[in-house]
C-alpha cells in the first residue's frame, strides 16, 4: 500500500491521527497533516484505509498494490 | 428571566432542518424522514417564504458539504425568519473572523492560524487536566448530594472551564458568556434581541483583545497576538474567539447533557460504558451518531449549477443540509434509529464534512471520554429526579439542549 497527503487541502481536523496514529502526524504549528509511513506495514494497512475515507477534505489517498 | 420572552412564535417559525419528533426528542421531525424516502433533495418553505433545498442523505450530505461549489458565506439571515415588513433591516454579513461562514482563501487564512492549538497531540496532553476538572465536578456533586440539575453542576461548567482555560477567557465570567452563546445559537429570538447579544458578546471580546494586544497571555488568544498580531485585525480576533467560545462550550455541553439522558434511558448500554473502557471511544461516536446534537450546518449557496445524485441545484440557490437526518440513513447504517454501541457509526457526520469539519472535534472527544465513564462509575444509581416526559428539550437551535437535567442517585 502506498498513502499519499495534500497538505494544501488538509483541514487540520486530526481525524487520520486520532485512527491511524502510526501513519499520520500533525504538524504542530497549524495541524496539518504529516505522513509517517508512505508505505505502512500490513499491520496498519486498515487503518490508513479507514482515515482515508474519514479525511473530511479528501486530503489522503491510499493506492492499494 | 423566562425564555419564552425572546420566542418568536410556534415550532412552524423555524426552519424544518432544526425541527425534531414530537413523540421521540431523540428523533428527527417525521417530515425529514419521509423526504429522505421520497424526496431525498427537494425544495422546501423557509418560515420567510422563499425556498431552499433540503437534502436529508447520508451520501448527499457528504456530497453538498465537500464540494466547493457552494459557498458557506450564509446568506441575509431574514431568509431563516418569518417575515415582518416592519422589522429591522438584516443583520450584517458574516462578522469578520468567524471562519465558520467564509469560503477559501479567506477561510483557509483563519483556520490554519489556530488549527495548531486544536492537534490531537495537543488534546492529548490536556487529559490529565480534563480528568482533573471533571473529577472536581464530581466531587462537587457527591458532597452536595442528589437531586441536582446535572446541566448546571456538570456538563456545562466542564467543558466551559476547559474552553476558557484554552483561549484565555476569564472562567468568572461564565454566567454571561453562557447566556450569550445560548441566545447566539438559537433560530428563533426576535431580530433585535439577536441583534443586542451579539453586540454585547463583541464588546466583551473586544474588551479581551485589547488586554492581550497589551500582554498577550499564554494561551490560544495570546499565541494568536504573538505569532499572527501583525496579520489578524482586532475585529478578526473578536470574531474568532467569540466563535470559538460558543463552539467550544455550548455543543459538548449538550453532548453531556443529552447523552448523560440517553445513557439513563439505555442502563444496559451505560453498563457496558461503565465496566468496559476499551468501548469508550466508539461508544462515544455511536451517540454523537445517534443524537446528532448540531442537527444543521449553516446555509449553503450554489455558485454554480451541481447536480447531486441527478438532481441539479441551480446556481444562487440556497441549500440546508440535514446532519440528523444523514446519521439516520438506513442506507447507510442499517438499524439507524436504534442506539446501541454494536453498531458501526463509522463516516457519521455529526462534527459536519468538508473544509468546515468541526476543527474542535479531537478537544470534544476527549471531553466526551473521559466524563461519561467517570459519571457512570461515580455514581451507578444514577437515575432521572423527575418523569422523562418533565424533561424539557429546546430545539430550534444550531445545537440541541435542554433547559436542565435533575438527576439523582
Amino acid at each position: 500500500m502506498r498513502v499519499a497527503v495534500d497538505q494544501e487541502r488538509c483541514c487540520g481536523t486530526g481525524n487520520c491521527v486520532m485512527i491511524a496514529p502510526e501513519v499520520f502526524d500533525q504538524r504542530d504549528s497549524d495541524g496539518v497533516v504529516v505522513l509517517r509511513q508512505p508505505q505502512p506495514p500490513p499491520a496498519h494497512t486498515a487503518q490508513a484505509r479507514r482515515a482515508a475515507a474519514n479525511c473530511p477534505c479528501a486530503a489522503i489517498k491510499v493506492d492499494e498494490d | 428571566m423566562s425564555r419564552t420572552d425572546n420566542r418568536v412564535s410556534d415550532a412552524q417559525s423555524v426552519p424544518l432542518t432544526y425541527q425534531r419528533a414530537p413523540d421521540c426528542p431523540f428523533d428527527p421531525a417525521p417530515e425529514i424522514v419521509r423526504r429522505r424516502a421520497e424526496d431525498p433533495i427537494a425544495r422546501f418553505l423557509l418560515p420567510s417564504g422563499d425556498s431552499a433545498w433540503l437534502v436529508t442523505r447520508h451520501a448527499d450530505v457528504r456530497a453538498v458539504l465537500s464540494d466547493p461549489r457552494f459557498s458557506s458565506v450564509p446568506p441575509p439571515d431574514s431568509l431563516l425568519r418569518p417575515p415582518d415588513p416592519d422589522g429591522p433591516a438584516d443583520a450584517p454579513p458574516i462578522p469578520p473572523g468567524m471562519f465558520v461562514g467564509m469560503d477559501p482563501p479567506g477561510h483557509t487564512r483563519l483556520r490554519r492560524m489556530v488549527t495548531g492549538e486544536f492537534t490531537v497531540k495537543r488534546m492529548d496532553r490536556l487529559r490529565p487536566r480534563i480528568e482533573h476538572i471533571v473529577a472536581e465536578h464530581l466531587d462537587a456533586m457527591a458532597r452536595a448530594g442528589g437531586p441536582v440539575d446535572l446541566m448546571k453542576v456538570f456538563a456545562l461548567p466542564i467543558p466551559s472551564l476547559v474552553i476558557c482555560e484554552l483561549l484565555g477567557v476569564p472562567y468568572r465570567d461564565r454566567d454571561d458568556f453562557q447566556r450569550r452563546s445560548r441566545m447566539a445559537v438559537e433560530v428563533d429570538v426576535r431580530h433585535e434581541d439577536g441583534m443586542a447579544n451579539f453586540m454585547e458578546m463583541h464588546e466583551y471580546m473586544a474588551g479581551l483583545v485589547a488586554a492581550q494586544r497589551a500582554d498577550p497571555g499564554d494561551d490560544l488568544l495570546g499565541m494568536l497576538v504573538r505569532e499572527h498580531g501583525d496579520d489578524i485585525t482586532d475585529e478578526e480576533l473578536i470574531g474568532l474567539t467569540n466563535m470559538l467560545l460558543s463552539a467550544g462550550h455550548e455543543t459538548t455541553a449538550n453532548v453531556l447533557a443529552i447523552g448523560t439522558l440517553l445513557l439513563i434511558r439505555h442502563p444496559d448500554q451505560a453498563a457496558v460504558i461503565r465496566e468496559r473502557p476499551e468501548v469508550v471511544e466508539h461508544a462515544v461516536e455511536e451517540m454523537l451518531r445517534y443524537l446528532s446534537v448540531v442537527p444543521s450546518t449553516l446555509v449553503r449557496t450554489a455558485l454554480a449549477d451541481v447536480t447531486i445524485d441527478g438532481t441539479t441545484i441551480p446556481a444562487g440557490e440556497h441549500v440546508m443540509v440535514s446532519l440528523q437526518s444523514a446519521n439516520r440513513d438506513g442506507a447507510r447504517y442499517p438499524d439507524a434509529d436504534r442506539f446501541d454501541l454494536a453498531h458501526d457509526p463509522e463516516l457519521h457526520v455529526a462534527f459536519g464534512h468538508g473544509i468546515h469539519h468541526c476543527l474542535g472535534r479531537p478537544l470534544a472527544r476527549m471531553e466526551l471520554q473521559v466524563a461519561f465513564p467517570a459519571l457512570l462509575r461515580r455514581f451507578p444509581t444514577l437515575r432521572l429526579a423527575v418523569p422523562f416526559e418533565d424533561i424539557q428539550f429546546r430545539p430550534n437551535a444550531a445545537a440541541y439542549s435542554l433547559e436542565s437535567l435533575p438527576v439523582t442517585w
